[in-house]
């Protein structure tokens, strides 16, 4: 599955077993992206959350 | 059996334990956190996630509020709350593990700026400095005088948050430019790794570019990890250890373990064991 970069418009292969929820990043501009949804072989991202202050182990 | 996953950030260590939940032949959901929300009498929501909850939240606020809400509701989650709260918290952590008896550097509090600097005196410097809550590194620093204490403490002070105006100090300790982390399910061990800091780096997390080897235990690392491991409550962890010249000194246990440093370099599916522990605990 192929999806474009909102940043740069360059394609970003999505792994065949990815899932939503999963963090995708642009190759060009390494934006990062989350799954947001996948059916019927179409896929949406949506721009990954930054990290927070109490984010980690 | 049905196992159930929380997260809100889909990471590689996410994906191993669905995939070894699965295959483990277990009902298996993965539930984004982030969506959730609760009638805090709804006594139905319990049966929505099953027998057993893996906690694999990245925030640390919505770990510990949907772990607590779900063990309201009767839920049987991995970690508890208990481990939860004591593991998110460097302060508790310290204090828990120093109560046991378990090996762990010398800290400090200082409960407002008035009192760091003789509290970074009786320390001794260099000291280490660490936000109370955080991870991956994040804001800890090293004061190596008197001044950069002083610049150090200016900064937390312009931050509008009551918890970044007190401050946990600890000592510098000598050490390897390394450390372990050791990774327990229960009563075993699953995995021992050493954690290179980077070139210009003397940090060892993993997200600030560790690299990592695996080695073999000794017989009093494994007692002081499994020491730790009890003190905090038990569980899932992640038990990280430094080698100073006086011996093993525990620094920090951690709640919701990253992995991918430690699988690159280990044999043992981590995740696999993980999961086996979680569905052997939820059966007693």
């Amino acid at each position: 599955m192929i999806a474009k970069c909102e940043e740069c418009d360059a394609d970003i292969t999505i792994p065949e077993d990815a899932i939503v929820g999963e963090i995708v990043q642009c190759k060009e501009c390494s934006a990062e992206y989350e799954v947001a949804s996948m059916s019927g072989g179409k896929v949406t991202l949506k721009p990954a959350e930054v990290a927070e202050e109490d984010w980690g182990e | 059996m049905k196992i159930t996953i929380v997260f809100d950030r889909i990471r590689g260590e996410e994906k191993w334990l669905v995939h070894e939940a699965k295959k483990s032949g277990h009902t298996t959901e993965l539930i984004d956190g982030r969506l959730l929300s609760f009638e805090i009498t709804d006594r139905e929501a319990k049966n929505r996630f099953g027998d057993v909850v893996l906690q694999r939240c990245i925030s640390y606020y919505r770990s510990s509020f949907l772990t607590r809400i779900l063990e309201n509701f009767g839920a049987y989650v991995i970690n508890s709350s208990k481990v939860s709260d004591i593991c998110g918290n460097k302060l508790m952590c310290s204090m828990t593990l120093a109560k046991a008896g378990v090996p762990t550097p010398r800290t400090f509090v200082a409960l407002s700026s008035d009192s760091v600097d003789q509290t970074a005196e009786q320390v001794g410097y260099p000291v280490v400095m660490k936000p109370f809550v955080g991870s991956w590194g994040r804001m800890i620093s090293i004061a190596r005088d008197p001044q950069i204490l002083d610049t150090i403490v200016e900064l937390r002070e312009s931050i509008p948050n009551p918890v970044e105006h007190m401050y946990y100090l600890q000592e510098f300790v000598q050490r390897p430019p390394r450390d372990i982390r050791a990774i327990v399910a229960g009563e075993e061990i699953i995995a021992t790794i050493y954690r290179h800091a980077p070139e210009n780096e003397w940090r060892t997390n993993v997200a600030r570019g560790a690299t990592t080897t695996s080695f073999r235990p000794d017989k009093e690392l494994k007692e002081i990890v499994h020491k730790a491991a009890h003190a905090v409550g038990g569980g899932i962890l992640g038990v990280d250890v430094m080698e100073s010249k006086d011996g093993y000194v525990v620094h920090e246990v951690n709640n919701t373990v990253e992995f991918k440093g430690a699988q690159a370099a280990s044999k043992t599916k981590i995740a696999k064991k993980m999961i086996d522990f979680a569905i052997r605990s939820a059966k007693n």
